[in-house]
């Protein structure tokens, strides 16, 4: 992958996440979300994620995202929805603060982290990324945790029924 | 500097970093819950790129099956809490996170 893409397509992540923390409207916000996450999955497809490229569309742009939506319009707060205006000036100072000093900690880093892997990417096998592999790391080197992510899965599903339903008189 | 030249690990972690400040800035600064929780999703996809980066620029397959579990415990965080916001809008018919304060000590 060469840098005027990566620059492109970087400029459009940012500014759409710098969107949906600026925006006054939730539902405008979760769309300006669905394009970052697009994005992302161009880089995932970009880096040879194929298979996680397609999870992140299905999973994060699909299913997480329609729920968002869902829950803001089955809330309906329009009208009492607390604007950057709102909240305390010198919270936002602080924020804005320690947003920068993350920043500059992360420039700071990021040179660092060039040597650690190498600033060329590494030749891998034919099919890495591929569902196949991806499916063969998981069930032999990981077997453990994916059953305990099933787990949790079923729990989280439990528990949202659970929260969610009405209370029966 | 050549346009056509692969991009260096350090872009990467740079690019996610960024992401990752916009969804920690975005989460101290906004009110609304719901924006709230996007925040950390934006925050949980910049770690997920800094993985698969990683994983690409090392040549191993083991970040991107860590992404996959990732992504299993967002899908499982955003179903119980958004549940939970619902819940407390059904009781309270508000859900500014200010007035949250009942169970404070």
């Amino acid at each position: 992958m060469t840098l005027l893409p990566f620059a492109v397509l970087s400029a459009v992540a940012i500014a759409f996440a710098l969107a949906l923390v600026l925006n006054r409207n939730a539902v405008h916000g979760a769309l300006c979300l669905v394009v970052n996450f697009g994005v992302v999955a161009v880089f995932f497809l970009m880096l040879g994620a194929e298979f996680i490229a397609v999870v992140q569309v299905a999973v994060y742009a699909g299913a997480i995202m329609v729920l968002f939506l869902f829950v803001i319009m089955l809330l309906n707060i329009q009208g009492q929805e607390g604007g950057l205006e709102e909240k305390p000036r010198f919270q936002i100072l602080i924020a804005a603060a320690l947003g920068a000093l993350l920043l500059a900690e992360i420039g700071v880093v990021a040179p660092m982290a060039a040597g650690m892997g190498g600033a060329q990417a590494a030749s891998v096998p034919a099919g890495f990324g591929s569902p196949e592999l991806v499916g063969l790391v998981l069930f032999r080197d990981h077997l453990l945790a994916f059953e305990v992510a099933a787990f949790i899965l079923l729990a989280a599903m439990m528990g949202a029924v659970v929260l969610a339903k009405r209370r029966l008189e | 500097m050549a346009w056509n030249a692969p991009v260096p690990f350090a872009g990467w972690v740079m690019l996610s970093g960024i992401l990752f400040s916009i969804g920690a800035v975005g989460f101290l600064i906004r009110r609304d819950p719901i924006i709230m929780f996007m925040c950390i999703e934006l925050m949980l996809n910049a770690g997920n790129l800094l993985f698969i980066a990683a994983a690409r620029y090392l040549g191993v397959m083991d970040g991107q099956v860590f992404v996959f579990f990732v992504m299993a415990v967002a899908a499982a965080e955003v179903a119980v809490g958004l549940a939970i916001i619902v819940a407390i809008f059904r009781t309270r018919s508000s859900i500014d996170v200010d007035q949250m304060s009942a169970m404070r000590g």
